[in-house]
């Protein structure tokens, strides 16, 4: 079943594939017409339990873009905690005739469980603190822009709350498999035991180290809310952003060659300086969103069209 | 057919195709991948030899298009499609190497049409096997094969690695 | 029916003495020294080893109140399929047992539908809140053989030391559950390479030795007895063996599964390797194997904790902790033996003697005018345990499809046969349900 749970155990030829034919789908989307007939008649069940907007959005955009229907189911606002329901719920959808289920929850591994009880393509639109893989693609197709895709010994450098950034944590394992060099910076509030070791990467607690001469530095959101389970991580933001904080100046200092990466929403004076944010020289944050809906497109038609393996 | 076979039906299609022409219209060859891309960039270097005014040459790839998705490949391959002018009010000239049940020109048309609106479009095929499932006819065509469905009709250039151009029929299996 | 039984030809193993092929005789729910006489019903137990019943520190019955996940009845079955004879089972039911009617419950339906001996444990504090002292004294009167909060830690450290404090009056061994939630903070599974690499917040072995740390300078504080629940981490036996040096009144237990199994279950076994605390890594196994033959670990307890399929089938973080355990502590208890990380006498040590000397009672067991609590171990069986088709109402282990040499056949509790796995006892002898409460 083709299901796409994370990058962990993808192969670097599983990966250049994804990647390619994301790049055939940007194409699509650069015509007068952006949709193709390619998945007509198909549903697909877009099953989001945790509140996401740029991601949904992403993601109906692709099935729309290739001809296919949606089936949303969002969870309102408090979240699912109970799998049963969301169980009831994804077996509901099923019958109902979808062909493929794209889910976002709270719970790390969700996909997998779906998988377990859904003969259906699972696409993991981003579980807990495990990862999101459809973002850590676009990150590769908008980097592999910038190096036509010769990824081996470039350095990426992320800074932010990396053990519970899914994120991150997708873009650490594809990275591993392409022979990226990767440099976490954060403080150690946002590394947990363990990470160092399991993905082999160097932690820096100082910016300046941490991003010198990287080739792309992606920073990750920083969450606002004054109590959170598990914290708290850092002092009021302020502190945050004088010490983790990207300007143009410290990537021009620092990381002249370096494209800047975020998965959004930004939080302005806290990852990034607000000037950076649409900076045409390094901000390809725009960029990611198109890539966004391409990676998807080509995921989407991957889920539904390739054979078991 | 061998090479220098190969080259003789590419002329006359060119000689076909420019006297079929009004003057003062834009002309657009466009080759469906694979094999008609190649075709494609050949017979739009053959016209503008000959004096025709060709305003692009494009490629498409009608992966997206095709009414057997869904019988699974492997891990189906989208290239991507290279329209570089548009395409509203012209002729069109479709270039493919093969025609055989005319689904992939059906896939192709309904392609084109998401780029714009030309005017005219015309198919050229270097070998037409008449083994038609679709309404479909080609304009102008290099060589015909009569052959049962079976069997296999490849043709391979040498900018796809060939070591010379040539048409292959095998028997079936 | 007071015929007297006789059981011959068994390997006898008693603790303190050496062990001697020999005739055991049983009459009237107790251990006697009668000749043979043609009246007595004759088991044939040649090959057998026969054990004294199992005391098993740490059991969660479930029952009243989740019973859909266990019961008395099945929970006490799936002790004496162990040859577990008494079971000491824990508060955090529903309603918690901070009031002495639902010990009498407890009792009551031991009484009448139990398999093997059920010795209630009081909550430390009511409703688990830890903020106000459950009633020691009644609860004691009413039959409570412990104190423990377990399911939840005392958080506070304050409350902690009252507890110990309070509990010296009744005498009562108190049973910590170490666990600081705050330095947990929501882990899930073991901090370190497994869960990151899967993604899940790791559970840090801090947490525990910080909790562990503070109960044991309580304990000096107060000379109150501490028995420590399911010890897992080396660090952790480390603070034991200086507490215990200073002079402080703690013992300690371990967990089958801590004793087998590290971290890297969880990628194999998903939710049924899921408990608090949670599997450690191999050095830890090591240190804690090392332990139980030091004697810093006195006691080995299961925390049978079952829970319903429904609950544990759910991704990882969202199920409940706890496993099932009673069906596999003989089989595993056989299998250290088997792997000579203990010999028989240490292992009659860690599951008959030693809790009974936490729970205060003598260590003299099986002897004339001593309960015919016992149980007989073919340790040639070869089986494989299927979780499904066990006795539990759950079937949370992650010990499921493990094949065992070994394997307990026949299971007396007050002189009755409580378990018979091949079903060779004469009509007279069938096991019967229900018995009588006695203190330890």
């Amino acid at each position: 079943m083709p299901n796409l749970f994370g990058l962990r155990d993808l192969t670097a030829e599983q990966l250049t594939y994804l990647i390619g034919q994301s790049r055939s789908m940007l194409e699509v989307l650069q015509r007068p017409v952006p949709v193709v007939p390619a998945l007509r008649g198909r549903r697909i069940g877009l099953m989001f339990f945790e509140p996401s907007t740029r991601t949904r959005m992403s993601f109906e955009l692709a099935v729309k873009n290739l001809g296919a229907d949606s089936l949303n189911f969002s969870a309102g606002g408090s979240s699912l905690s109970k799998g049963e329901t969301l169980l009831d719920t994804a077996m509901t959808v099923s019958a109902l005739g979808a062909h493929c289920i794209v889910v976002r929850d709270s719970h790390s591994g969700m996909p997998e469980f779906l998988s377990r009880h859904l003969d259906l393509p699972i696409i993991n639109a981003g579980d807990g603190t495990n990862e999101h893989p459809t973002q850590a693609l676009l990150d590769l197709v908008v980097m592999g822009e910038e190096w036509d895709d010769a990824f081996a010994g470039k350095t990426l450098s992320i800074v932010g709350d990396i053990s519970r950034s899914r994120v991150a944590r997708s873009n650490l394992w594809a990275a591993r498999t392409l022979g990226m060099t990767v440099r976490l910076v954060a403080p150690r509030t946002f590394v947990d035991p363990g990470l160092e070791d399991c993905f082999g990467v160097p932690v820096f607690t100082d910016l300046e180290q941490g991003i010198r001469d990287a080739d792309a530095v992606m920073a990750l959101r920083v969450q606002k809310e004054r109590r959170q389970a598990g914290g708290p991580y850092i002092p009021e933001t302020l502190d945050y952003f004088l010490r983790y904080g990207l300007t143009r100046k410290k990537l021009d200092d620092l990381a002249p060659n370096a494209v800047l990466l975020h998965p959004g929403p930004v939080n302005r004076a806290v990852e990034l300086a607000p000037d950076l944010l649409y900076n045409p020289d390094r901000s390809r944050i725009q960029r990611q969103v198109t890539a966004g809906v391409a990676v998807r497109m080509a995921v989407l038609y991957w889920a539904l069209g390739a054979s078991d393996e | 057919m061998d090479e220098a076979q190969v080259q003789e039906c590419t002329g006359a299609m060119i000689s076909q195709l420019q006297s079929g022409i009004p003057d003062g219209q834009p002309v657009i060859v466009v080759g469906i991948r694979e094999g008609g891309d190649v075709l494609g960039l050949r017979i739009a270097d053959g016209l503008r030899e000959a004096g025709v005014d060709v305003a692009g040459v494009g490629a498409l790839d009608i992966t997206l298009y095709r009414d057997d998705f869904g019988h699974r490949t492997h891990w189906p391959d989208v290239r991507d499609s290279d329209i570089p002018v548009a395409i509203d009010n012209s002729t069109i000239i479709l270039v493919d190497d093969v025609l055989f049940t005319g689904r992939t020109v059906r896939a192709a048309m309904n392609a084109l049409l998401d780029y714009g609106r030309p005017d005219r479009v015309v198919l050229a095929v270097l070998v037409d096997r008449h083994a038609r499932q679709l309404p479909i006819c080609a304009d102008v065509v290099g060589a015909r094969l009569d052959a049962e469905r079976d069997i296999l009709c490849q043709v391979q250039f040498r900018e796809q690695g060939a070591d010379s151009d040539q048409v292959l029929v095998s028997g079936a299996v | 029916m007071n015929r007297l039984i006789r059981f011959s030809g068994a390997t006898v193993r008693i603790p303190g003495r050496s062990p001697e092929v020999r005739d055991l005789a049983v009459q009237g729910g107790i251990v006697v020294d009668a000749p043979a006489s043609e009246n007595d019903i004759v088991i044939d137990a040649t090959g057998l080893e026969l054990l004294p019943g199992l005391t098993d520190l740490h059991v969660h019955l479930r029952d009243p109140g989740l019973t859909y996940k266990e019961d008395i009845e099945s929970g006490t079955r799936c002790a004496v399929s162990s040859g577990v004879t008494s079971v000491v089972a824990l508060a955090n039911t529903d309603p918690v047992n901070d009031n002495p009617e639902t010990t009498r419950y407890v009792i009551e339906q031991a009484e009448s539908r139990a398999w093997c001996r059920v010795l209630p444990v009081s909550a430390a504090t009511m409703g688990l809140n830890g903020e106000e002292l459950a009633p020691y004294h009644q609860m004691l009167d009413a039959g409570c053989v412990a104190i423990s909060d377990d399911g939840a830690t005392v958080e506070k450290a304050g409350v902690m030391r009252r507890v110990m404090e309070y509990a010296r009056s009744v005498n009562l061994p108190i049973l910590p559950h170490c666990e600081d939630r705050s330095v947990r903070a929501g882990g899930v599974m073991n901090a370190g390479e497994v869960a990151v690499s899967l993604g899940l917040p790791g559970n840090p072995r801090e947490a525990e030795e910080i909790c562990l740390a503070r109960d044991l300078l309580l304990a000096r504080l107060t000379g109150a007895h501490l028995h420590v629940q399911h010890v897992t981490t080396a660090g952790g036996i480390n603070l034991i063996r200086n507490a215990k040096a200073e002079g402080v009144r703690v013992t300690a237990e371990v967990c089958p599964h801590h004793l087998f199994l590290t971290d890297e279950a969880v990628r194999e076994c998903g939710t049924h390797a899921k408990m608090a605390p949670p599997l450690r890594t191999a050095s830890d196994v090591d240190a804690l194997r090392d332990a139980l033959r030091e004697g810093v670990i006195d006691v080995i307890a299961t925390d049978h904790a079952p829970h319903a399929r429904h609950e544990k089938d759910l991704p990882f973080e969202a199920a409940p902790d706890g496993i099932i355990g009673l069906e596999t502590l003989m089989p595993l208890c056989l299998k250290l033996v088997a792997e000579g990380v203990m010999d028989w006498e240490r292992l009659l040590d860690l599951v008959v003697t030693g809790p009974r000397r936490v729970l205060g009672a003598s260590g003299d067991v099986l002897g004339t005018g001593a309960p015919a609590d016992f149980c007989l171990v073919d340790c040639s069986r070869e089986w494989t345990y299927v979780a499904d088709d066990g006795q539990s109402k759950s079937n949370n282990s992650p010990f499921d499809t493990w094949t065992f040499t070994g394997r307990v056949t026949t299971t007396f509790v007050d002189g009755v046969c409580r378990w018979d796995l091949d079903d060779v006892m004469p009509d007279s002898l069938k096991p019967r349900a229900g018995v009588p409460f006695q203190r330890p």
